[in-house]
């Protein structure tokens, strides 16, 4: 049975990844990914699970090795942050191309330089286009069911992709809170043994990732890009098979409070939560802001993300990087290609948040809510503003 | 829903009484939240920690910035830090001190609710050490029952094994021994 526990949330997410029954680990810890591999390098020690744990000596041979333990047909995790997933990135585009499906928990992290260790979504956003699923995390429950649902989905045979988990670094990944762990026995309802197609086998030899020459190369690329938008559907169903076991439905994007809104808010990651709070507040005091959370970063939601929020006049967007030189933050400028020239569409402001860990509160949202009422009327000479930046 | 701001310093385990309080209250059925200051941890070096305990689900990430209740774990604290920064007009402030309640105010400029308890005899004598997280739940608890008290021992014994008895002990030393201002 099912057992609410107060735990913190980078150790229920490694349960997660023990129910599972994860066959290979390889990973290389850093701050603040480094709670998730400590609990798993125990519980394989401890004999709890019968896996290989890879101590690598790098991001880069982290996720070498789990291109090949996957390939072999190995249950595959790792988790990184920030500098780690950079190390990574040489690496990281070829399992999606490779259809292998790793399964990694992102604790997102910012950028050096300046060094910082804390939250934001730059380490992601500078990786977005490595051809994974991925998936935000709005809490500990959330970080526990979308680790089991990735395993679900990547393994699937009609999907055959790597998946990620993003989990805030600090913010959630640090947090003690309510998490409902599942059982072995309902994790394995759930979650069938991986059987991968193809896999590397010295009694069946095949080759794996060979040379794609001119002729093959843009076909080889496209069958990747239609896997990974194919792939919504099992995602979908994967969320559907999880609320029918155990009652928690998920989708691709959540409301709250947005039906008669004239104003949404669009989050992502953790700060949802907050920004519930702050939807709340603004309610009392009459506005009609509301809510929409992407859950599904990759491959992005578009009729959902529409349905959700294409009623509104305004949509104050929430970006948690700053790519630099760019029209606006990554979130914002993929709704504003995905509502360009869509007669009747909200008007969108970008806002930058939360940069390295720095506080995003009710009341900024409150301020973001103010603002882009105001450039709804007059608009402004840039298309995003970053929040709560200090001028002296 | 009650907040918490708990003031230590690094190694004396304000971040894992803030978790066991969290825990306590989970195991009530109700909602709860424990989470450090996420700075570089160094041993000595002045940290936060906070607790959000609520009968709701709690919908919110924020730090604590407007706590119902701070809870100060090293004597030598208030005369460096702020420690009722942002304190909730009812607030409480729970020092461990051996000074007296006019002394305390005087020396540290403190005008709210305060309990204090002279935590670092009670850890010294139970415990042998000087590490006053566990006794300090124990004024925590008396101050404000933020949590039952068997749930707290009930995490207390999960966290600590063997340990457990001696730390309660110290917890319910304290319980007896804080001084509650009004």
């Amino acid at each position: 049975m099912a057992k609410r526990i107060g735990i913190e949330v980078s150790i229920a997410l490694a349960e997660a990844v023990k129910l599972a029954n994860v066959d290979v680990i390889a990973a290389y810890p850093i701050t603040p990914q480094t709670h998730i591999v400590e609990h798993l390098s125990e519980v394989v020690a401890n004999g709890e699970v019968d896996a290989e744990f890879v101590p690598v000596e790098s991001e880069h041979g982290a996720m070498s090795c789990c291109c090949g333990s996957s390939a072999a047909g190995a249950r595959t995790f790792t988790s990184t942050s920030s500098q780690g997933l950079l190390l990574m990135s040489e690496i990281l585009f070829i399992p999606g191309p490779m259809r292998l499906p790793i399964v990694m928990a992102v604790v997102d992290r910012a950028l050096s330089a300046p060094i910082s260790i804390w939250n934001d979504h730059q380490d992601i956003m500078s990786q977005r286009d490595v051809g994974w699923i991925q998936t935000f995390a709005e809490n500990g429950q959330e970080a526990f069911d979308l680790t089991l649902h990735a395993f679900r989905v990547a393994e699937d045979r009609r999907v055959s992709l790597p998946m990620m988990v993003n989990i805030d670094g600090f913010t959630l990944s640090h947090v003690v809170e309510a998490v409902e762990l599942l059982s072995q026995e309902e994790v394995d309802q759930y979650l069938p043994p991986f059987k991968p197609r193809y896999r590397l086998d010295p009694r069946k030899p095949i080759t794996m990732g060979p040379v794609g020459i001119p002729e093959v190369y843009s076909e080889a690329k496209v069958a990747h890009n239609e896997a990974l938008k194919a792939s919504k559907k099992v995602i979908l169903q994967g969320w559907k098979e999880f609320a029918d076991l155990f009652g928690r439905q998920y989708n691709p994007v959540e409301t709250y409070r947005s039906e008669d809104a004239e104003i949404l808010l669009v989050t992502m990651g953790s700060i949802s939560e907050t920004a519930m709070t702050a939807v709340d507040t603004m309610r009392e005091k009459g506005q009609k802001a509301g809510l929409v959370r992407i859950r599904l970063w990759r491959p992005f939601p578009g009729p959902e993300f529409r349905k959700a929020a294409g009623k509104a006049k305004v949509l104050a967007v929430v970006d948690r990087c700053l790519p630099p030189g760019a029209t606006c933050g990554p979130v914002g400028a993929e709704l504003r290609s995905l509502f360009y020239k869509v007669p009747g569409s909200p008007k969108i402001f970008n806002f930058i948040a939360g940069l390295g860990g720095r506080d995003v509160t009710v009341e900024w949202f409150e301020e973001m809510v103010e603002k882009a009422t105001a450039f709804a009327k007059k608009r402004p000479k840039e298309l995003y503003e970053v929040i709560g930046v200090r001028e002296k | 829903m009650k907040e918490v701001r708990l003031h230590g310093r690094g190694g004396q385990g304000a971040v894992t009484s803030a978790e066991l309080v969290a825990i306590a209250g989970i195991d009530e059925g109700r909602f709860a939240q424990a989470f450090p200051s996420f700075g570089p941890e160094r041993r000595g070096a002045p940290v936060t920690a906070f607790i959000r305990v609520s009968d709701s689900p709690i919908r919110t990430r924020e730090k604590v910035y407007c706590p119902d209740i701070v809870m100060v774990l090293d004597s030598s604290l208030p005369s460096l830090v702020k420690v009722s920064e942002g304190l909730h007009k009812d607030g409480i402030v729970i020092l461990n001190t051996h000074m007296k309640e006019s002394e305390v105010r005087r020396a540290f400029g403190l005008d709210s609710k305060l309990a204090m308890v002279d935590a670092n005899t009670i850890a010294r004598e139970i415990l042998g050490l000087p590490i006053t997280n566990t006794t300090m739940l124990g004024a925590l608890l008396k101050a404000t029952g933020i949590v039952g008290k068997k749930s707290l021992e009930h995490a207390l014994d999960r966290r600590f094994g063997r340990l457990s008895e001696k730390n309660k002990d110290a917890m319910r030393r304290a319980i007896e021994e804080t001084i509650i201002t009004k």
